[in-house]
């Protein structure tokens, strides 16, 4: 008798994502000591009693990385708690100096707040359940017959961002991932390097059958540094547990480890293997009581969410919505538009000289925006000189170019190289005289009729003033001459 | 030559500052009687002389170029938990044999600004976890009054090389009475500062919400001068207090005219040595003559005291002692193929069975399914024995009861107990857990000659009323 093949293939599955997403923080000393948390130094050349966990060495908040956490959980709309403490994470391994992690167990220091993000177009969001901070572990690297660690990024600030289970896709995690990214460039509480490992991700996910209320088992793939692996390990791992399930298998409630070079995810440990980590409050520090008067001041300073500010780009200075995402795509980028839009009111001649002009360099040198010897005051006046008619539109863009190289003031660069039209009205005058009184035959032309002879003699305003000539003066004073019989 | 290691802080600095004799003079003296006495004894783990003498002719130079100071060119002991740059700390144990500490204590640096001379470091219970020093890795330290008998512990070393002459004065550290029942075992004056009057920093922690660093002298003002120097904010210890610190030596008074004493009666309940309860009245009785009115007073949750300390103190350790691995300093064992099996031989074999019992105790308490049941229960009952003390010292400027329940305790008698040991500290433990300040006051000896302590305990931060107390007795009791 032929099997009837099981009808669950034809099921549909819909999986469920929560991320993790571990951020190190811009402070310029480590979380709990005074070293250095800068990248590349020499192996275990930042490091000192405290963040290699010597005995009798002490930890102190770095408060910095306090304020950068409460400010993330401010951007991202969480409730920032009033009291909020560290604990001991405790689990053996090489690279943790103490063989527990300060951590926060149970009251970290921000709760909720939400990640808005565009899945293709659709506006999505996702919950996320707390914000806490710890500090990191430093590096292993695995010889053959031995191994090495390198503490120097021992005990640097970390920032755990966890969501709620709200991702539905790998599209959706890297879009999650791409707009939180944003957000944290935009609060400046992390450089998001992810070459330096700025950001690491921690996956959770399960499948279960469409309609289902209830959720699968899940589990979780560890320590994924580039969005692409967050990306390839999700769509592995899905894959993977749809198989699973609709042949009719469990999935084991597991950590599992995503291997970029083969593109699949192996098994860790199970749950029953799991640490027991054995939290308590870290003894060793006072709980962080934050007054509503700080955590208020710090919400004053926030900067504006980019989808915010895109829309008031639109509605404030009236430019088109491609140029104002383009404006906000970077903080340091729309602040530099702000700040020339302040005393340039010809907007969109901000928006294209920044689009056009200053983002080719900035991604020509690599340097940031701030990092130009252009300044704001600098492209506004340059605009205004525009508009003014003393320099025209080629002449302007040899001017952008000495600002970038001397970050000279570009008044001074067009008289210095007398790029400046010439708009003195005795001067254009003298030259009509001369031009009509060589052209005597272009001149008659004109008076009688030919109206067209007078694009001639301004040309030849033109050619004696060596192209500075303002052209509209040049017409006026030929006119005048010609019409009154000279 | 003058027996220097027989004097006082206060005696030696007096010579020094007449000129009478050098900082280098005294560190030979105390260097020469403790490297004869110690041999009987065993209160030093290391001395260090040729370090001591650069230390000490630093510190005449100073004198010369017109510096003063109480503690200037002193020399003292220090337990072996505390770190001092350059210098070992094996906090006695084997795991942290061939450390050298890289940093200064803060309480090393505050005494090192203020001129004091580090001579040697003295024995003590592994991780300071005892109640005899027999628990050092290293050796077995004899009590100097008595030699069959146990210093106390875990600042063993540190009361024996202080009553044996050995030193001038010492620091210890107290967890749960490892200062004050050391030095009522062996007659000297020993001072648990209130929790975070004295910076830990530096100071190898056992059990972080309790350990402190304390003086351990000849005289309460030797303990005063000590407790000065080292006392105050610290930066890098978050849990130090930001409260002024007073001249406790200066504001010494004769007599207790208007002081209020409390006698918890539940310290007087029984399971107390009739000889030391003899002693411990006579001390009463000389502070009420000194004009001190003394009442009974209770502190009701005294029974869960040593469960609650054992619970917290060993949950604390626990996580404390997971540093000790092999992988960065000290002791890592020659075997072990994978990470894991070295962690495991390296802590088999560096650490004893008393830091492994309570190791364990504390992971356990700490488990899943069992932090309720007993880490935070003992944090509620913690708050319960704080406000005891906070309810008695609200009338009380101090409160007095024995140290320890018996006298010295002979070697060996106790070490297949863990249970009566933990016991012994019954009247210890709940300073630490409230976090006040305690000291043990010699006030005589039995009829077998051996010394009995006055426990002192007062309010947090009001070290002045406990140090009054030991000044006034000490006093009358020279007379």
């Amino acid at each position: 008798m032929p099997a009837i093949a099981p009808r669950v293939n034809e099921m549909k599955y819909v999986p469920t994502i929560g991320l993790e997403v571990h951020v190190q923080l811009r402070t310029a000393s480590k979380m709990f000591c005074g070293c250095r948390t800068s990248f590349g130094a020499d192996p275990n050349t930042n490091v000192c009693p405290v963040c290699l966990g010597y005995p009798g060495a002490m930890p102190v908040i770095n408060e910095e990385a306090v304020k950068l956490t409460v400010v993330t959980g401010l951007m991202l709309g969480s409730n920032i708690g009033a009291y909020s403490k560290f604990d001991r994470k405790s689990y053996f391994y090489p690279d943790m100096p103490k063989n527990y992690q300060i951590s926060q167990y149970d009251k970290p220091l921000c709760i909720g707040g939400s990640v808005a993000f565009d899945a293709g177009g659709t506006g999505k969001t996702a919950r996320l359940c707390r914000i806490h901070l710890e500090e990191d572990v430093g590096k292993s690297t695995h010889m053959e017959h031995f191994s090495i660690v390198d503490f120097n990024r021992a005990g640097s600030p970390l920032m755990e961002i966890v969501t709620e289970p709200d991702l539905r896709s790998a599209d959706d995690a890297i879009a999650f991932l791409a707009a939180l990214k944003q957000i944290l460039l935009y609060a400046r509480v992390s450089d998001c390097n992810l070459e330096e490992g700025n950001m690491r991700c921690d996956v959770n996910c399960s499948v279960s059958p469409e309609g289902s209320a209830t959720l699968g088992t899940k589990t979780e793939i560890k320590n994924l540094n580039t969005f692409k692996g967050v990306y390839n390990a999700l769509q592995y791992e899905i894959a993977r547990q749809i198989e699973v399930v609709s042949q009719g298998g469990k999935i084991t409630q597991e950590t599992r480890r995503w291997d970029p070079d083969t593109g699949a995810t192996y098994s860790m440990r199970s749950k029953e293997e799991a640490h027991d980590y054995r939290y308590f409050p870290e003894p060793d520090l006072l709980p962080v009581v934050l007054s509503p008067g700080t955590v208020e001041d710090w919400r004053k300073s926030l900067p504006e969410l980019p989808a915010l500010r895109r829309a008031r780009f639109q509605s404030r200075y009236g430019l088109p919505g491609y140029d104002a995402g383009v404006l906000v795509a970077d903080r340091d980028t729309a602040e530099f538009f702000e700040a020339v839009a302040a005393i340039q009111s010809n907007y969109k001649a901000v928006s294209n000289w920044i689009m056009t002009d200053v983002l080719r360099v900035v991604s020509e040198t690599g340097k940031g925006i701030a990092a130009l010897r252009i300044t704001p005051k600098h492209l506004a006046d340059l605009i205004s000189m525009v508009d003014g008619g003393t320099i025209n539109s080629s002449a302007a863009r040899e001017v952008f170019g000495v600002v970038l190289e001397t970050g000279q003031e570009p008044g001074i660069i067009v008289s210095e190289r007398g790029l400046s039209q010439v708009s003195d009205t005795g001067a254009i005058d003298e030259m009509a005289g001369k031009v009509i009184a060589e052209n005597a035959k272009s001149a008659e032309d004109y008076k009688s009729g030919k109206k067209a002879a007078l694009q001639y003699l301004v040309g030849q305003v033109m050619k004696l003033s060596k192209g500075k000539a303002n052209p509209a003066m040049a017409m006026d004073a030929l006119k005048k001459r010609l019409d009154a019989g000279g | 030559m003058m027996d220097y290691g027989a004097m006082t802080i206060r005696g030696v600095s007096e010579l020094l500052a007449r000129g009478e004799c050098t900082s280098e003079e005294v560190v030979r003296g105390v260097a020469d009687t403790a490297t004869r006495a110690d041999t009987a004894i065993g209160a030093y783990v290391g001395m260090d002389v040729e370090y001591a003498i650069e230390q000490a002719r630093q510190a005449d130079k100073e004198r010369r170029a017109g510096r003063s100071g109480p503690l200037l060119g002193i020399p003292i002991a220090v337990k072996d938990v505390l770190n001092i740059s350059g210098q070992p700390c094996t906090c006695g144990s084997r795991i942290l044999k061939g450390y050298v500490s890289p940093y200064d204590a803060t309480a090393i640096a505050r005494l090192r600004r203020e001129g004091v001379v580090f001579l040697g470091r003295t024995n003590m219970d592994e991780f300071a976890m005892g109640s005899s020093t027999e628990n050092s890795a290293w050796k077995v330290t004899r009590n100097p009054v008595d030699t069959s008998r146990v210093p106390g512990g875990s600042s063993g070393g540190s009361a024996a090389a202080v009553a044996g002459n050995e030193a001038i004065a010492a620091l210890g550290t107290d967890t749960g009475g490892s200062i004050r029942q050391p030095a009522a075992f062996c007659g000297c004056f020993g001072l648990k500062p209130s929790y975070g009057r004295v910076s830990r920093y530096g100071l190898t922690a056992f059990a972080s919400s309790l350990d402190q660093i304390g003086p351990m002298a000849k005289t309460a003002e030797d303990c005063a001068i000590l407790l000065r120097a080292m006392a105050g904010l610290d930066p890098m210890d978050s849990t130090t207090v930001d409260a002024p610190v007073p001249d406790y030596a200066s504001a010494f008074r004769p007599g207790l005219k208007g002081m209020v004493l409390g006698m918890p009666k539940e310290y007087f309940a029984g399971g107390i040595d009739s000889a030391v309860l003899s002693k411990i009245r006579e001390a009463i009785d000389l502070c009420i003559k000194l004009g001190a009115e003394v009442e009974e007073v209770s502190l009701p949750h005294t029974e869960y005291a040593v469960a609650t300390y054992y619970i917290i103190a060993t949950a604390e350790a626990s996580a404390n002692l997971a540093r000790f691995d092999g992988v960065r300093y000290g002791a890592r064992s020659a075997s072990g193929r994978d990470p894991l099996e070295m962690y495991c031989t390296t802590r088999s074999e560096g650490f004893g069975t008393e830091v492994k019992r309570r190791i364990i105790l504390g992971t356990y308490v700490l488990s899943s399914g069992y932090y309720d049941a007993y880490y935070l229960t003992a944090q509620k009952v913690r708050t319960l024995i704080r406000r005891d003390f906070e309810y008695a010292f609200r009338r009380c400027h101090a409160l007095l009861s024995p140290v320890a329940p018996t006298v010295a305790f002979k070697l060996g008698q106790n070490i297949d107990d863990p249970l009566k040991m933990y016991l012994g500290d019954i009247l210890t433990i709940s300073a630490n857990l409230a976090g006040i300040c305690g000291m043990s006051v010699p006030c005589g000896r039995t009829g077998e000659g051996l010394p009995v302590g006055l426990q002192v305990l007062g309010p947090s931060l009001k070290e002045e009323n406990v140090l009054q107390v030991a000044y006034a007795c000490d006093r009358a009791a020279g007379k």
